[in-house]
């Protein structure tokens, strides 16, 4: 038997978490970053030992362990990329909280580290209920992280996450059981070739956009991410912005698309319609933020909008492209609350307008800054310019209109993006305090170095990334080709000529007869 | 069938009843034994629990048997809900006698009046015809009536005996109003005598009697709209009582009811599942509804059993095996979440010697009482049915049944509904975790007194049940539940 490399990825963390709760605050901290850093290395091992262009599902595990549904583990190269940014990221979070969480560390550290199991859960579940169980699980763990360890208004925002989050699932799980009893199992992999009827597929897919559309956020039920983002510590924004995000997109890949292809094709206009009014209407609202992190927040909104446009282009760019925003946006909205984390640490305060001119006092940072503010406007060398160009790519292939108004979105992007770094790195030194503050410390160095690294190795050589996923998502076109919408923008063919195209109308030897006569 | 037999199947109800006779006498002579009286009360129910399990597991009585001429079933359905009656019962006289003796008022009739009570549990599962099942009722109720006012100096206490008397024995009435018009009709009290009397429809007035019985049951089980006494016995009466209550009698009328339902009224479940489908959801929303704005802990926990009952219900509308077989699995978990809470309750009492009761006293409990404050945690989260903690489980089962059921609608609004109560199960945990203590109490003195082991232990065991380890259970809960309720669907 192979050495099961899931599970234990998924017992590391939690056997930490569980310790964690017994153990001082400077253990806590140290037990965490190992586990984390642990689960990294089990991490790199499982991609190195991906086998690119192999069976579609590996490392599978099975265990019959519970009544109605298995322990069922496996990943693609999906969930495989998936995974890899969870575990990523997840020591940086533990850095980023070192010496901003000073109460009830223990408890802190573990909350992070059950949410580390219940992510990998959730990208490694290949049984429908499981899939369930880790996904709703998230809610405790996140609830309790912006309840307790969050800004003056956590309470509100940790009630609407919750219950927000809550309402938009449970519906699901009726679409589940529906599911299961229909097709007599509840393996993931079977059930993503197993035909609904058309009629039916309405309903599902509806009942499970209701739970990824408010996990993604999708507009209008985006509203409980920038209270969440505000109101969370900085490195529960991360987690939030970086993995639970995109939970919603996973969903629509593993479930919608492939089980419900029918139904995507006739929501169609539903998707694009709702992603074209979130990427102007949010990005918009993020123009005229004064608090940094909701800034960043309504970004999330206006991104993950071109993510769902890409997913229901049908095709391997749109798909490709979603999931590479998918992972350049884990990073780089990841970073940039980081960015904001390194001088709230310092000022306390998210106020765009406290800060100005810190480029004379932290130029390092302000290098950061540009480099992840960049890349989230799409800047060719960086993740999400690779990720944006695709999706567009393919969205245009569907539909040029909007292709045409998506792409307003990243002009946008580029505005508040823009004017955000102007107002708090350049210009004027405005307040004493915020002029004082000391340059990056060897920890934040630790912790944006390495995103910094991964922005641009997927800027710059993406094929790392797509190539494991390349041939799941070929798997899913295939799959929904038979649904797959009409090309407004395809070339059309036409009736084909008689005649060479250089032929005048008329009667051919009278024209050369007359041409020649006048000669 | 020989008496001896029938000895034999009714045992435990046999040996409970022997020994609260003997105990009422001890307790009349020797009125200070209390904590022996309750000692032995405990062992006997093991004893009885431990028969039952015996006639659960042998194969020789899988089917069940018939005792004392068919008024009297020992099945699986009946043992089952007996095994969660009496440990339930075991469990709140562990977590009692401390909150009598702060007030000097704990005796031995206490644990005896618990046994009656038991004994009353048992025969109402077990009840195969209508006689039987009152009895078993009213023996119940009686003692039920005599706990809640047990606190003989407390007004409190005193109304909610009295309010708990009066709504009881009108609902006893209507019920048996309803039995004698089921008989009028039928010719018969037996359960099986009735499902083939009723075979091709029930007659305009037989349907009177269902609905009279369904409705007095409905207020035995604390479902809308027969649910207004709950609150106010539930808060008036003794905390102790009150877990008793919430826990092993409702798992007792819930059985009842369901075995009722499913198999002398079975063959006409069209006529009765919009009765229960309305309940169903109506104690859904209501129970959540009326709980967000208590502050007493009592009164939510109240509103919380009867938002449960909604989903015990929507089980029992699914009218299959498998809903039969949800309704044991959801009422074995709630009975152990309900304890639980209760047992926390209990646990909850300041250096004074006075109980907590409203959320102002619990606020910041997770840096005065990490180890409570987290036992708490997972016993709301899980009566909020949020997975990976085990309430998810009974939720799940309930609703696979109903869309096994094809009652899609049903579920999906009363899964819908669900997220109504999550809101004030996360108010216990927004008090407990995120609101800091109070400063009333002076440097250095804990706020909440310690507990004694006996708590401790019920408390950790329903919490350890409710971790996500008790998901390891569901092959063995699920065997036996479905071995259970299958025992309602088989033609004998």
């Amino acid at each position: 038997m192979e050495f099961p490399i899931l599970s234990t990825m998924l017992i590391v963390p939690l056997a930490a978490g569980i310790a964690c709760l017994f153990l001082p605050a400077a253990t806590a901290r140290l037990t965490a970053l190992v586990a984390t850093l642990v689960n990294l290395a089990l991490g790199i091992a499982l991609w190195l030992n991906y086998d690119i262009g192999g069976a579609q599902w590996q490392f599978t595990e099975r265990a019959d362990l519970f009544a109605v549904f298995d322990y069922a583990l496996g990943i693609d190269g999906i969930a495989l990329m998936l995974i890899m940014l969870s575990v990523f990221l997840m020591p940086i979070c533990i850095l980023a909280s070192w010496d901003g969480i000073q109460k009830r560390v223990g408890e802190y550290m573990a909350a992070f580290l059950i949410m580390e199991t219940l992510m990998i859960g959730v990208f490694a579940a290949q049984d429908m209920f499981l899939f369930y169980i880790f996904f709703e699980a998230g809610l405790i763990p996140m609830y309790l992280i912006i309840g307790v360890w969050g800004g003056d208004n956590r309470i509100y925002a940790s009630y609407k996450f919750f219950l927000y989050t809550l309402l938009g699932s449970v519906v699901m799980l009726i679409a589940m059981m529906w599911m299961v009893n229909q097709a007599g199992t509840s393996d993931i992999p079977t059930l993503m070739q197993y035909d609904f009827t058309p009629g039916a597929q309405t309903w599902l897919w509806l009942a499970f956009f209701a739970s990824f559309a408010v996990k993604m956020p999708m507009w209008p039920v985006h509203t409980w991410l920038p209270d969440a983002h505000v109101q969370a510590p900085t490195a529960g924004s991360v987690i939030l912005a970086g993995v639970l995000l995109k939970l919603g997109g996973y969903g629509f890949i593993r479930f919608s698309l492939p089980m419900f292809p029918e139904a995507s094709a006739q929501f169609l206009w539903l998707v694009f319609g709702l992603s074209m009014v979130a990427v102007i209407y949010t990005s918009l609202v993020a123009l005229v933020q004064h608090d940094m992190k909701k800034l960043i927040a309504y970004s999330s909104v206006a991104h993950m909008a071109i993510v769902t446009a890409g997913l229901f282009a049908f095709n391997v760019q749109g798909i490709e492209g979603a999931m590479m925003i998918m992972l350049g946006h884990g990073l780089v909205s990841g970073a940039l609350f980081l960015c904001v984390g390194v001088i709230y640490d310092r000022l306390h305060t998210r106020e765009i307008g406290r800060y100005g001119g810190l480029a004379i006092n932290m130029p390092r940072y302000a290098f950061f800054f540009l480099l992840f503010t960049m890349a989230s406007i799409g800047l060719p060398g960086t993740s999400n310019f690779v990720g944006e160009f695709l999706a567009l790519a393919g969205v245009y292939e569907v539909s040029t209109w909007a292709t045409l108004i998506l792409t307003t979105g990243i002009i946008l992007g580029a505005a508040y993006m823009l004017y955000l770094y102007r107002r708090v790195v350049f210009g004027i030194q405005k307040n004493a305090d915020a002029a004082a503050m000391p340059d990056l410390s060897l920890r934040e160095w630790a912790m944006l170095g390495p995103i910094a690294a991964a922005v641009l190795w997927m800027g710059v050589y993406p094929e790392s990334f797509l190539a494991p996923m390349r041939a799941d998502i070929a798997v899913l076109e295939v799959r929904l080709a038979r649904a797959a919408p009409a090309r407004d923008s395809a070339l059309a063919v036409g009736e084909p000529r008689e005649h060479a195209a250089n032929y005048v109308a008329g009667d051919h030897a009278e024209g050369s007869a007359a041409a020649e006569g006048s000669h | 069938m020989t008496y001896a037999a029938s000895f034999y199947l009714a045992a435990p109800e046999v040996m409970l009843s022997v020994a609260a006779l003997i105990l009422l006498l001890v307790s009349a002579w020797m009125p200070k034994a209390s904590r022996a009286v309750t000692i032995v009360a405990a062992a006997v129910l093991f004893g009885a629990t431990a028969w039952t399990a015996h006639l659960l597991f042998d194969p020789a009585y899988a089917m069940g048997g018939e005792a004392f001429g068919g008024l009297y079933s020992a099945d699986g359905f009946g043992s089952f809900a007996k095994i969660v009656i009496y440990l339930a019962t075991i469990a709140c006289l562990v977590v009692t006698p401390r909150f009598f003796d702060a007030r000097g008022a704990y005796r031995p009739e206490y644990p005896v009046l618990m046994l009656f009570a038991a004994v009353g549990m048992g025969m109402m599962v077990s009840a195969v015809d209508l006689v039987t099942l009152y009895v078993g009722l009213e023996l119940s109720s009686l003692a039920s009536y005599v706990l809640a006012a047990f606190l003989r100096n407390d007004a409190r206490s005193n109304e909610a005996g009295l309010k708990y008397f009066i709504l009881g024995a009108l609902a006893s009435g209507i019920i048996l109003y309803g039995m004698s018009l089921v008989y009028g009709f039928s010719g018969t009290t037996s359960y099986s005598g009735i499902s083939i009397a009723f075979a091709d429809g029930f007659s305009t007035g037989a349907l009177f009697g269902v609905v009279f019985v369904l409705a007095g049951l409905a207020f035995k089980i604390a479902a809308v709209p027969f649910h207004m006494w709950t609150p106010d016995v539930y808060e008036g009466a003794p905390t102790p009582v009150t877990a008793f209550f919430a826990s092993a009698p409702k798992v007792a009328a819930v059985v009842m009811l369901t075995r009722i339902a499913l198999d002398a009224f079975g063959a006409q479940t069209d006529a009765w599942r919009q009765i229960v489908i309305f309940a169903a959801l109506a104690s859904i929303v209501v129970g959540a509804l009326g709980a967000i704005g208590q502050q007493n802990l009592k009164r939510l926990l109240a509103y919380s059993s009867i938002n449960n009952v909604g989903f015990i219900l929507i089980g029992l509308a699914a009218a299959t095996p498998q809903g039969a077989s949800s309704v044991l699995v959801y009422l074995a978990i709630y009975a152990a979440m309900t304890i639980g809470s209760f047992a926390a309750l209990l646990m909850l009492r300041d250096s004074s010697g006075e109980q907590i009761e409203t959320f102002a006293g619990i606020s910041g409990l997770s840096t005065t009482k990490p180890a409570l404050a987290w036992c708490l945690l997972i016993l709301m989260f899980s009566l909020a049915g949020i997975p990976p903690l085990f309430g998810f489980w009974g939720k799940f089962v309930v609703f696979q049944a109903a869309v096994e059921a094809d009652l899609i609608a049903l579920a999906a609004i009363g899964i819908a509904a669900s997220v109504i109560g999550a809101f004030y199960y996360l108010k216990f945990v927004k008090v407990m975790f995120f609101d800091e203590p109070l400063s009333t109490a002076p440097e250095g003195e804990a706020v909440i007194a310690d507990s004694p082991t006996g708590h401790w232990v019920v408390l950790g065991l329903s919490a350890l049940l409710m971790s996500p380890l008790g998901y390891l259970a569901t092959p063995w809960l699920e065997g036996v539940a479905d071995r259970a309720a299958s025992v309602l669907f088989t033609v004998v």
